[in-house]
């Protein structure tokens, strides 16, 4: 392997503004790892060459102009929920399986304004419903760390393009947990902002008061940097925070010297077994360590997290989806008339995990249960936001387990609820619409796979997350002590 | 046989408007009518995947205006609701309009009839929302039954629409129409919407319901949909009245369902049932954040409202005595009408003002097509006019001639009067010359009036004027000549 793909973001950018490296050469490196590996990883649905050749000369080009660009020639992986002018843009639906985007994603427009190197279009769960990235209705990803396994969900592929080295940093989507999750069992960082923070203008809607793009990277450092290219207000996206964005990069710390760090009394870890319980219970020691004191809070609507989420997610993706209809773009498969167009289309179109959810939020919006199901929700969620307001009134931050456990193999969770238990962690800091992360913590089961430890901080607190992340992973440093397999 | 007078009509309008903004209701695309189909849209209002609509501030703020013209309530929060339903004119297969939460709540509206009686109606609400795109369908007859195949022009999809709902306090045909000629002048009076009903920017539903008179409880409703023209209404509600009274009359029930007006047959057709109604599963759209009115917004824009149609009409009728149909003619056209009232004010006389505006101004406004609030007649120099009328310094015929050469921009009456001596005549002596030498000149006409045919006078006097070339006193020449003959 080249070592220059093994290079962080951050050392990337540094070598190519200085000029040591070119981004041409960088990206000649990343390519030649993707052809080299990825027909067994399979985390790109579309590759990028010509694009990112070009791409790359023209960093190179604007660096020797004297251009500062903080991620010059960074290859990036794009979760194929976001549109790229001119590529393929699938969602990881048969539905959109040949549609070409015509205009690009603000945050993925930044990034590359920012000197970053589109590699490829990564694969995902379809629509991003899904917790392993089983559920892509275009191709199968692998868990860089043992093949047989899965890669998590639904940012599957940026997180096993980042993983296995071929991209640096991966754009994902979160609606529940899917930054976190597959940055969990990828062995790397996965952070979601909070909501609003980064414009979700050019992400295919999944669920759009939860959706938030985030960065799928090695180190926190690099998702740091990520995050400041990418976060600040867009006036296209009328629910993104017009508010000023404290740089995290540059704000980056290395103990936990002050800081009280939550650890919620309803997440028991002793149920996931002792393994599990013993890995956790060494990383808030290590937590303490740092300096950091631990303290007991509660979340008592912790158990309503999943219910809650599962009419709320379903509710909005049963309108979102609706567009995709064979009118306009997309798949169509004829009918008689129009009704039956759209039914053969939807039909033929999306796959059974986007039915079930259009099926669970068409019910729950229906008239008649309304009331009982989506109103009760709803008002699930303020309790979220007020639970975790309370918790943060005794600690700066939580610490909480990323998953339940670690990697599994294909086809493992055959039930839906099974795989839904998989984001009992991730999804109350999506209700809350707060920032969280996860961070490699070490590895458990056999073989020995990676599992990550969730940091979670208040509204806006991005730059206080990243930093204390920054110090337990340079503390730690979990990512490296485990090889991928190829 | 019970006499149809033993019924009284039970009317609510529903009434769609498109507001005049320069772009679209959530994106950048302008708001104008027609076009090649299909270049005024954008990813948004296409609906491509990740597009996102941001609200239109001015849209917002013609809706509160409208809203305050009306003595409307403005909730201090609002928000935008998704109505969800599959229609191929429809872009994403909702429509963003607002559910429990609109811009506006209650107010009335004024109106008259044509016999000048003054009206009220009661509004529930006036909602905004987006309009849709225009399915053509070809290779048949133009209907969609038979078609080869649909195009569809999405220019007018994401124009915004404001649906104003009345209380069902209409009692007639002529009532509907009068209320929606006051919403149309209003809405025109405050520039939110130019109301042109040849280009379906006014379209309208009405509920009808009859009752026995005297009786407060209400029939079963029909709902006639989609008329865009006053005369389709009047047609549509009369037949509708009739149809309902003949079902009843004839022991009959009637039926709650949605009707179409078939404008060639002149009746109302059944569309379809109650029973197969829609289940839009309104919820809040999450992509639109709520809606926060500002009070020192609402009162900017309360400064901005000027005196609305009916207290014009009221006005008209009551301080200058004119008859309805004059008074609406002015109304009708707003320039005109404020010109008119400059004229008054500046003369303190409003029946000549009257009779100078709707006759010799209107006159020259179509003889040369130049609008009489653009011509250079100022109300000032009418008044003038109007004045020298008065004042009998001229007569009706040198008015009209000297309005004429105003038209043409000759300027101020006065000064011509002046330069070319067109005061009126009442000099006996002077009148009295040019009698004589008119009997001297027409002896035949002498003598025709002394054998009994006493019209000529007519003639004779015409003679006399012109000899004094219009400055004579007709009454005196009258006068004069009669002392002469008899």
């Amino acid at each position: 392997m080249n070592e220059l793909v093994r290079r962080s973001a951050a050392e990337i950018a540094r070598e190519v503004g200085a000029k040591r490296l070119s981004a041409s050469e960088v990206t000649e490196a990343v390519l030649a790892r993707v052809d080299e590996v990825d027909d067994r990883v399979g985390s790109y649905l579309t590759r990028l060459h010509e694009l990112a050749r070009r791409s790359a000369q023209r960093v190179d080009e604007r660096v020797a102009a004297g251009e500062k660009l903080p991620l010059a020639g960074v290859p990036v992986a794009i979760k194929d929920n976001m549109c790229l002018t001119g590529t393929r843009t699938t969602a990881g639906s048969k539905i959109l399986e040949n549609w070409i985007a015509p205009y690009t994603a603000t945050a993925v427009q930044r990034i590359l304004d920012a000197g970053g190197i589109p590699i490829g279009k990564a694969n995902l769960d379809e629509f991003a419903m899904g917790s392993s990235c089983e559920n892509s209705a275009l191709g199968v990803t692998r868990n860089p760390y043992d093949l047989a396994r899965v890669p998590g969900g639904s940012s599957g592929g940026p997180a096993a393009a980042v993983g296995g080295f071929e991209a640096a940093i991966g754009l994902g989507s979160d609606t529940g947990g899917s930054i976190r999750e597959p940055g969990a069992f990828c062995n790397i960082v996965g952070f979601k902002p909070t909501y609003g923070r980064v414009s979700r203008y050019g992400l295919i809607a999944f669920a759009s008061s939860l959706d938030q793009i985030g960065p799928l990277t090695r180190t926190v450092e690099d998702a740091a940097l990520a995050y400041d290219a990418m976060a600040g207000h867009d006036p296209m996206d009328s629910t993104s925070i017009d508010r000023p964005v404290e740089p995290a990069a540059a704000g980056l710390r290395t103990d936990l010297k002050g800081l009280k760090i939550g650890v919620v009394k309803e997440f028991v870890t002793e149920k996931l077994g002792p393994e599990i319980d013993a890995l956790y219970r060494r990383a808030y020691s290590e937590l303490t360590d740092l300096g950091a004191e631990i303290v007991e809070v509660s979340l008592p609507s912790a158990d309503y997290g999943l219910a809650t989420y599962y009419l709320i997610a379903p509710a909005e993706c049963s309108s979102n989806l609706a567009r995709f209809d064979g009118v306009r773009y997309g798949l169509r498969v004829e009918g008689d008339d129009v009704g039956q167009m759209y039914e053969k289309t939807r039909s033929a179109g999306f796959g059974a995990e986007v039915k079930r959810r259009i099926l669970i939020g068409t019910y729950a919006l229906s008239s008649g249960y309304y009331d009982a199901y989506y109103v009760k929700a709803q008002k699930a969620r303020t309790m979220f936001a007020q639970d975790f307001r309370k918790a943060f009134e005794r600690c700066d931050l939580i610490a909480a387990p990323a998953t339940s456990g670690p990697p599994f193999e294909f086809n493992a969770k055959s039930d839906p609820y099974s795989m839904y238990m998989m984001d009992y962690y991730t999804i109350p800091m999506s209700l809350a619409g707060l920032p969280a992360l996860s961070v490699p913590c070490g590895y458990a089961g056999k073989p020995q796979l990676p599992m990550g430890l969730q940091l979670c901080a208040p509204l806006f607190e991005e730059a206080k997350l990243l930093a204390a992340a920054h110090a337990y992973e340079q503390a730690t440093h979990y990512a490296s002590q485990l090889a991928v397999a190829l | 046989m019970i006499a149809p007078t033993k019924y009284e009509a039970v009317i609510g309008i529903e009434c769609h408007v498109e507001l005049t903004t320069r772009s679209k209701m959530f994106c950048g695309c302008a708001n104008e009518f027609g076009g090649e189909p299909n270049t005024k849209v954008c990813p948004v209002c296409l609906a491509l995947p990740g597009a996102l609509p941001v609200a239109n501030k001015a849209a917002i703020e013609h809706m509160i205006r409208a809203g305050l013209a009306f003595g409307a309530e403005i909730p201090a929060f609002s928000k935008f609701d998704r109505k969800n339903y599959f229609y191929p004119d429809m872009p994403k297969d909702y429509q963003i309009s607002q559910y429990d939460m609109p811009l506006t709540l209650g107010g009335s509206v004024r109106y008259w009839l044509d016999d000048g009686t003054i009206k009220e109606c009661r509004l529930t609400r006036i909602h905004l929302e987006e309009d849709t795109g225009k399915s053509m369908h070809a290779g048949g007859d133009g209907r969609i039954a038979g078609s080869a195949y649909s195009l569809i022009d999405f220019n007018r999809a994401g124009v915004p629409l404001m649906e104003c709902v009345s209380e069902p306090d209409l009692r007639s045909a002529q009532e509907a129409v009068g209320y929606l000629e006051a919403l149309k002048r209003t809405f025109v009076l405050l520039g939110v919407s130019d109301v042109k009903m040849e280009e379906g920017s006014l379209r309208c539903d009405a509920n009808v319901s009859i009752r026995p008179v005297g009786s407060t409880a209400l029939g079963t409703k029909t709902e006639i949909k989609n008329m865009n023209s006053f005369r389709s209404v009047l047609r549509a509600i009369d037949s509708e009245i009739a149809r309902q009274t003949e079902i009843l009359e004839s022991g009959g029930r009637i039926v709650q369902e949605t009707r179409g007006w078939d404008e060639s047959q002149g009746v109302t057709h059944s569309m379809r049932s109650k029973e197969e109604a829609h289940d839009y599963r309104y919820f809040p759209d999450p992509d639109l954040v709520p809606i926060e009115i500002d009070a020192a917004l609402i009162e900017n824009l309360r400064k901005t409202i000027p005196p609305l149609p009916a207290q014009r009409f009221e006005r008209y009728l009551s301080e200058y005595k004119l008859d309805p149909k004059q008074a609406t003619q002015l109304i009708d056209n707003v320039p005109l009408a404020q010109y008119f009232d400059e004229a008054v004010a500046a003369s303190g006389n409003a029946q000549q003002s009257t009779n100078f505006v709707l006759g010799d101004l209107s006159r020259l406004a179509n003889e040369t097509g130049v609008a009489v609030q653009a011509s250079p007649v100022t109300p000032a120099q009418l008044a003038e006019l109007i004045e020298l009328v008065e004042a009998k310094t001229i007569n009706s015929k040198i008015a009209k001639e000297l309005l004429e050469r105003m038209w043409a921009g000759e300027g101020s009456p006065k000064a011509m009067v002046e330069k070319d001596g067109l005061a009126q005549t009442s000099d006996a002596g002077e009148i009295g010359r040019f009698v004589a030498a008119v009997l001297a000149e027409n002896p035949k006409a002498v003598a025709d009036y002394k054998s009994g045919k006493t019209n000529i006078l007519g003639f004779l006097t015409g003679q006399v004027m012109k000899a004094s070339r219009g400055k004579a006193n007709p009454a005196l020449v009258n006068e004069l000549l009669r002392k002469e003959l008899d």
